[in-house]
């Protein structure tokens, strides 16, 4: 008798595989957490394209919205880049500073990008990839959020919108204002 | 107009594989005749009707016909010819044709040979076959429609993932699906012994050859994608351990041990209730590997889309997991049978450590594949399983295999005296010994290498004991060697056939071993001119030439190699796709048997006049191909139809 | 319209490459002399970020070439290889290792196959056992076994099948 019950085991124990399988579909396999949240962002100093050095850390007081693009990253960085323009002429009378940085790219092809979109805040071309890899970036586009301490509190993956970029950058203005 | 006439003959098909399925199994229950052959009509419809879909959008292909989306995704006017038509399953919806064509043509063959030996179980088999097929044509209708009509229709189509643009491309896929797809049958017909009461030994041994030459498939298509993988993906490797090969790699492993552990019940009737659990489990691993590429569950390089349609393969591998494990419960009482062996030292014994070690095996696979989920269930991290990890878990497992592989032809069924050991094992041990030694005094120091060298010498071993043995004994009957060869290898095509697939995976061993433990490389930016020095040879940076192809851009390096005199001129690239954001690398390599002189092309200056290229001298690689024409002879020897032995 | 921006894209790119003076400089002298070797065992326990499933050190994509140099350069400056992978760790997570590290849960991972092998083995001893349990019982009485008409007939054939 005890047999009889025993058997019915068998099929039972796909169950667990199959609910594995199937927790599989909530998550994103290239969605991974960034463990730089919460951490202070990593300094750097790069050459705009103007051919000006910028540093990050001459921007200590400002909520600082760095993003990793790159002009062959369509339509993602094409979405966004409009998106960061906007949004930085609307901030930045208010202690906001984006920066754009520019990697695994050609230079003409980063500046064609700059002019074609007309962007007016500081862009810089990370060559060698090493803020790419401080930052723990994986691909373009992402985007960071640092506040007034020069610490990261949030990294979105993906084309930025207004909502997202009012979102993160309003919570961190009123962080420190209120 | 290819949109909606496709699109119909699918629903068409799809309705006639139910009613078919639904045919067949009141016929098989009620014993109505006609309702089975109403059945057998409705596969043959089925077959026509997929076979029309497929032919239809070839030609779309062919015609570049945009208003079919599924041909504006996945090519444009400048894809050449014979990408055209292996473009047709070059992505989901078309993958999916293919598929459910080779089932359709399978299950043909099932009636054309089956029709009349397999009475009882018959009507069950076109039941499974009809209804696996029916679930690929729901997802033809439902989740991945190819004949999806785009408005308007574009002047040109978006183009082939470049890395498919390859001869690789034709065959892997289609070796792979034939593979999968022949697993089917075997699992039919375990079904259809569960269901029709009859679990004896007929559907084994009705399904013997459906196996080999699946389980053939598979190893086909999975040393061509390692092929591919080594001449086109540009990493130098040939196996990456990705979640779709192992996927694919799964059933193989378990299709393996179904294969040996069949022939122990054909000899002592036992095992039933393993083989019919391996069979299962084989085939639930096909549909988990094509859940796996089509869901986006796990992040791999084939992943084709994520969707809808990874939950529809996930409940139909649902359905067929817990019917097929329920109908095995449910006949628990006829297949447990009390075994009965004579002695531990048998050939018994080796064939059951082979099935514990390729269970385990597969085990490793699949539980380091879907590690990362658990452990992001289980505690909310990410964690990758590469490798690293499998190369070191599984290789133990590997080299205990191919020990096996020395130890099971040879020892003898039911009792091993102690005569039979020292006959058959005292040379081939002292051959790999001796081996091991001399690799050591030439230099090898890698204890893996030795040991994976020393077992293969080893089974090589008992391999030539055997054949040597058995042609003496036929020359001392007054016949000439090498009749005497062919006549043994032919009227035991079955032990020899294995005997051959088993020499195919020690070379393969031998060209793994190798290129793990020897392969060197170095990456160097050189100027014009300059060279780049590896393991004697002497790479030359000549230039740079830029191309414009027919659908992309080309960047090739030009590369004169040399040791001592000119091997030859490489010229590695990068191509520049329109419709791809990073250049696809394009390798170049000189292939020895020795060795490969394999180069990528990394960075360049644009006026050519320097650039980075990867070098990398791998040792043995070409073995692996070896093997596997090897592994083709012998499958096809295993499967000649059987000799009425000689009076 | 994608493929209309990539076009684009390449076709400034072919224009560049005719016309434009190099991009990309050689590399810095090294500081301290680092073989290539140590520097391919690091990026083989790295995940490249890029693709999916290759090591740093196998992939060819332009990210994994820079990931590389930077191993490099670490190396150079004086860091242990576990403290160059701790780097990368301390960035991306427990994620870019392509082998789990052996602790807490990720024990798991690892000893699984152990167990699974030894269960699988544990099994078939059992099995083994009482499958020849009447065999060594026969053994053991002098007595000959029995072996009737059916019996010898099957050795026979299997005798025969043997070449």
């Amino acid at each position: 008798m005890n047999r009889r019950v025993w058997r019915w085991l068998i099929p039972l124990s796909a169950i667990p595989v199959l609910a594995l399988l199937a927790y599989g579909f909530r998550v994103n396999p290239r969605e991974v957490p960034s463990p730089l949240v919460g951490r202070p962002a990593a300094a750097f100093t790069l050459t705009t394209f103007d051919g000006a050095p910028l540093s990050l850390e001459a921007q200590r007081g400002k909520v600082v919205v760095v993003n990793f693009w790159a002009s062959w990253c369509y339509p993602a960085c094409y979405e966004e880049a409009p998106v960061l323009e906007r949004n930085w002429r609307r901030y930045r009378d208010r202690g906001v500073v984006v920066i754009g940085v520019d990697i695994q790219d050609t230079v003409e092809a980063a500046q064609k990008f700059i002019r074609d979109f007309d962007l007016t805040f500081p862009n810089v071309r990370d060559a060698t990839g090493k803020v790419s890899v401080d930052y723990g970036v994986y691909g373009v586009p992402e985007t960071f959020f640092v506040d007034r301490q020069g610490r990261i509190r949030a990294k979105h993956v993906g084309a930025v919108t207004d909502e997202v970029f009012r979102r993160h950058v309003d919570r961190l203005l009123g962080d420190t204002a209120g | 107009m290819i949109p909606e006439v496709g699109g119909g003959a699918a629903f068409a098909a799809l309705a006639l594989a139910v009613w078919g399925a639904v045919a067949a199994a009141v016929g098989g229950r009620t014993g109505r005749v006609a309702l089975v052959e109403s059945a057998q009509h409705a596969a043959l419809a089925v077959f026509v009707l997929v076979t029309a879909c497929f032919a239809l959008l070839t030609y779309a292909f062919l015609a570049f016909d945009f208003s079919v989306r599924y041909v504006a995704t996945n090519t444009n006017l400048g894809t050449p010819f014979y990408y055209r038509i292996t473009g047709v399953w070059g992505a989901l919806e078309g993958s999916i044709i293919l598929w459910t064509w080779m089932l359709a043509l399978f299950t043909l063959l099932v009636i054309l040979r089956h029709r009349e030996s397999a009475r009882e179980l018959y009507p069950w088999v076109l039941t499974v076959m009809l209804a696996v097929i029916g679930f690929f044509l729901l997802v033809m209708t439902v989740a991945a429609p190819p004949f999806e009509r785009l408005t308007p229709a574009p002047a040109n189509g978006r183009g082939l993932n470049p890395l498919l643009e390859d001869t690789g491309m034709i065959t892997h896929p289609v070796a792979l699906y034939l593979g999968f797809t022949g697993l089917t049958v075997p699992f039919a017909f375990a079904l259809a012994a569960l269901i029709a009461g009859r679990v004896g030994d007929a559907w084994i041994t009705m399904t013997r050859r459906w196996t080999i030459v699946a389980w053939y498939f598979l190893s086909l298509g999975l040393l061509i994608g390692g092929w591919w993988s080594y001449h086109v993906l540009g990493w130098g490797g040939y196996w990456a351990w990705d979640p779709v090969e192992n996927a694919a790699f799964m059933p193989w492993l378990t299709a393996t041990a179904f294969l040996h552990s069949v022939m122990i019940q054909e000899r002592r009737r036992m095992l039933k209730l393993w083989n019919i659990a391996l069979v299962i489990l084989t085939f639930g691993l096909t549909l988990f590997g094509t859940f796996l590429t089509r869901s986006g569950v796990i992040a791999s390089v084939h992943a084709f889309t994520q969707g809808t349609i990874g939950i529809l393969f996930l409940s139909f591998l649902a359905v067929v997991l817990l019917t097929a494990l329920g109908l095995l419960a449910w006949r628990w009482d006829a297949l447990r049978a009390q075994g009965e062996l004579d002695s531990i030292v048998s050939r018994e014994s080796a064939f059951l450590l082979n099935n514990v070690l390729l269970v385990a095996a597969t085990f490793t696979v699949f539980f380091g594949t879907v590690f990362p989920l658990l452990s992001e269930a289980a505690r909310g991290v990410k964690v990758s399983v590469g490798a690293p990890f499998f190369n070191q878990v599984n290789v133990p497992l590997f080299l205990s295999l191919v020990f096996l592989m020395g130890v099971g032809p040879l020892i003898a069924w039911r009792r091993a005296s102690p005569d039979n050991l020292r006959r058959n094992f005292v040379l081939p041990v002292a051959a790999g010994v001796l081996a091991a030694a001399a690799f050591f005094t030439l230099g090898v120091r890698s204890a893996l290498a030795l040991l994976a060298l020393a077992l293969t010498v080893f089974v090589a071993g008992t391999i030539a004991v055997d054949v040597v043995r058995a042609t003496r004994a036929r020359l001392r009957m007054g016949e000439r060697v090498l009749p005497a060869l062919g006549g043994l290898l032919l009227r035991h095509n079955r032990r020899y056939g294995g005997f051959v697939v088993h020499l195919g995976i020690l070379i393969i061993t031998l060209g793994v071993t190798g290129s793990h433990a020897w392969s060197v490389q170095t990456e160097t930016t050189l100027r014009r001119g300059e060279a780049a020095e590896l393991a004697g040879y002497r790479v030359r940076f000549d230039g740079l030439t830029a191309t414009e192809e027919s659908n992309h851009f080309k960047v090739a390096g030009t590369f004169t190699v040399s040791n001592g005199r000119v091997v030859g001129v490489l010229r590695p690239a990068k191509k520049f796709y329109p419709q791809e954001q990073s250049p696809i690398a394009y390798v170049d390599y000189r292939l020895g048997l020795k060795e490969d002189v394999y180069l990528v092309l990394g960075d360049f200056a644009r006026d050519g006049s320097q650039a980075t290229v990867k070098v990398q001298v791998n040792r043995l690689v070409s073995w692996i191909w070896i093997g596997g024409l090897v592994l083709t002879l012998g499958t096809l020897l295993a499967i000649l139809p059987e000799r009425k032995k000689a009076a | 319209m994608r493929a209309g921006h990539a076009a684009a894209a390449a076709l400034v790119l072919a224009a560049a490459l005719l016309a434009a003076p190099p991009a990309w400089l050689p590399a810095q002298p090294p500081a301290r002399p680092v073989s290539e070797q140590a520097v391919h065992d690091i990026a083989a326990q790295l995940r490249c970020v890029v693709c999916q499933n290759l090591s740093v050190a196998d992939s060819p994509s332009e990210m994994a070439n820079q990931m590389r140099a930077i191993v490099r350069e670490r190396l150079q400056a004086g860091e242990s290889p576990a403290e160059v992978v701790q780097y990368f760790v301390d960035r991306y997570g427990e994620w870019i290792l392509l082998s789990p590290r052996r602790r807490g849960f990720n024990w798991l991972v690892w000893l699984g196959p152990v167990v699974a092998v030894a269960a699988g083995l544990a099994i078939v001893a059992v099995l083994l056992w009482r499958w020849t349990r009447r065999a060594r019982r026969e053994a053991a009485s002098p007595a000959a076994p029995s072996v009737d008409a059916t019996m010898s007939e099957r050795i026979r054939r299997e005798m025969e099948a043997e070449p």
